[in-house]
């Protein structure tokens, strides 16, 4: 998956860093009904057992206590949810998402349902990271990056750039994870709510 | 609240600012009763810090008492301590090794991109010293909030005054860790650039694990005086060539171990020097950087060299073949302040170490920006100024 070899050459690295123009389409090969040409991808060491920072990310309506830009995650029932995500001048986007991937402690992956506005696949994968460092946490996100309108959304939703905002959230989370609290230089409630903004 | 803010270079006031509020459960709030100016203020005060915005309150030399905590502080009201300039969560792998000044949960997610794109990976953050550290609001200031306040702050048992243990916030720490990082042996030379408090903490540290002799090097004579003091040997750069008398007070050898105390602002009149400051003023470098030469090529052969001084960016002219030839040891990093200050804490009740020589200054909060002043322009008359938020202005003559 976002880890997966090249497949042409001989090295670990993972396909995320390649210099390979098409990593993408090798990407969403490797993706269940993968949604997007744009491939992004980070992995993160968190000092917890993945079996925790799984059940966390599992329960999805969680995950906007991280995600900045994520307003709320709504479960609609049959592995279906509901994303509402900020958008330019106070509006919201929001789009429909079906789990495509569960693997308890492993992975979760996602995919947009065919009508989204932003169409969009994620996966997350955990695994034990070597010595006895807790877990190595891996998003993968692969998108369209549109114009328009939606162009604009997308830029919010990402602050311009996905893969900024996949670092982003990946440090909040482990900052979440291994010190129960997302750290903030702000010292007053309005500032810290201004930064969210 | 009054807090010591930042504007522009040499231009600092007290403004009145909103008031800290808890935001975190780990947090706690802090009424200041000591604060101090860092060398590394002047950093700031100078302009060679990036990062910073108008209004960024200062300070990260500071100690009170806890005047309200968060679900998850481990402190109760009305208890004092001493907060480490570090901010660091205590559970990540960096913090759980005591690497604290290296901690990776310290610093706000945004935020760690700059010091992320600048460094590789990103570091702690720091009170009062730029949005690169976190843009946390410093203790410069009537109050602060102080995050993983449960890791963090050392309470300080009732009766010891505020001036003995103070400088556990920074100074005293990267004076001990630098001569630690030294790895001094028993019949050692060390050799100590800057009689600032990091290099004056460096000379006592240094004695007390063990060095014979300890050379410090500096060009005021007041500092040269306390350095004296503790038993180090002197000398002035204004008068002497620092790599020739080095040698001869070694007997050819070097010293054994280097400790450059001085960092990033150098002062002399010093070929390489006036050229760093050229490239400094036309953006083609940041840091100046004879003393860290200078270390380098006295060092004895197979020698240490420990680097407590601030450097922020990139340098060139670095002597990278006699660091090689040589075989020389460079240990440096920002302080993993949590890691000293229990031990520190003890040493100073027990009388080891002393702290309060250093002060020379004590003045209300309302009076910073002409600490600032001072501390810039007199560093001979002017060692530490501690800054006290409830300190009565004097009265005018």
């Amino acid at each position: 998956m976002g880890t997966g070899l090249t497949g042409t050459q001989e090295q670990d690295a993972p396909i995320t860093t390649s210099k390979d123009s098409d990593r993408s389409d090798i990407a969403a090969a490797q993706l269940d009904a993968a949604k997007g040409d744009t491939l992004v991808g980070k992995t993160v060491t968190i000092n917890r057992p993945r079996q925790d920072l799984y059940d966390y990310w599992r329960t999805l309506e969680q995950l906007p206590a991280f995600m900045e830009n994520v307003e709320r995650i709504e479960p609609l029932g049959g592995n279906r949810y509901r994303w509402t995500v900020k958008a330019p001048a106070g509006r919201t986007v929001e789009w429909v998402a079906a789990i495509t991937e569960e693997k308890p402690g492993e992975a979760i992956g996602w995919t947009s349902e065919e009508d989204a506005d932003v169409a969009n696949s994620g996966r997350v994968e955990f695994r034990d990271a070597p010595g006895g460092r807790g877990t190595w946490v891996t998003a993968t996100l692969l998108y369209d990056p549109p114009g328009g309108i939606v162009g604009k959304v997308i830029a919010k939703l990402f602050q311009r750039e996905p893969a900024i905002q996949v670092r982003r959230d990946l440090r909040r989370f482990k900052q979440l994870m291994e010190t129960g609290e997302v750290a903030t230089g702000a010292w007053t409630q309005a500032q810290r709510a201004e930064e969210m903004n | 609240m009054r807090a010591l803010t930042w504007h522009g270079k040499h231009d600092v006031r007290v403004d009145s600012v909103p008031d800290p509020e808890i935001l975190n459960p780990r947090d706690a709030i802090i009424r200041i009763t000591s604060t101090a100016i860092c060398g590394s203020d002047l950093h700031l005060y100078d302009g060679y810090i990036p990062s910073m915005k108008a209004g960024d309150i200062l300070g990260h030399e500071f100690m009170g008492e806890v005047v309200e905590t968060g679900s998850g502080s481990t402190l109760r009201k009305g208890q004092r301590v001493v907060v480490p300039f570090t901010i660091s969560c205590g559970a990540c792998f960096h913090c759980s090794k005591h690497q604290y000044s290296a901690c990776d949960n310290g610093l706000p997610a945004d935020n760690q991109d700059i010091a992320q794109a600048a460094y590789g990976q990103p570091m702690a953050g720091l009170f009062g010293y730029s949005h690169m550290t976190g843009g946390y609001a410093g203790g410069q200031a009537e109050y602060v909030r102080v995050p993983f306040s449960d890791v963090g702050p050392i309470v300080i048992p009732d009766g010891v005054e505020d001036d003995k243990v103070l400088f556990l916030s920074d100074i005293l720490p990267t004076g001990w860790q630098a001569a630690e990082y030294a790895q001094i042996e028993p019949g050692d030379t060390v050799a100590v650039w800057g009689c600032g408090p990091v290099g004056l903490f460096a000379v006592q540290s240094a004695f007390l694990m063990g060095a014979e002799r300890v050379i410090a090097i500096d060009h005021f004579p007041h500092r040269l005086d306390l350095a004296r003091r503790f038993g180090a040997e002197t000398i002035n750069f204004e008068e002497t060539k620092i790599y020739e008398a080095l040698l001869e007070m070694t007997g050819g050898i070097g010293p054994d171990a280097c400790i450059d105390a001085v960092g990033l602002e150098a002062h002399g009149f010093f070929a390489d020097n006036v050229w760093d400051q050229i490239k400094v003023s036309t953006f083609t470098g940041t840091d100046r950087t004879h003393s860290i030469r200078q270390a380098i090529l006295a060092c004895r052969k197979g020698g240490r060299v420990s680097m407590p001084a601030v450097y922020g960016g990139f340098v060139d002219k670095f002597p990278l073949g006699a660091f090689m030839e040589k075989g020389l040891t460079l240990k440096t990093g920002q302080t993993h302040v949590q890691h000293y200050m229990p031990a520190l804490l003890n040493a100073i009740m027990e009388g080891k170490i002393d702290t309060t020589f250093l002060i020379s200054h004590r003045m209300p909060l309302e009076q910073a920006p002409e600490g600032y002043r001072m501390f810039h322009d007199k560093q001979n008359e002017v060692t530490k100024i501690v800054l006290k938020p409830g300190m009565d202005l004097p009265q005018a003559a």
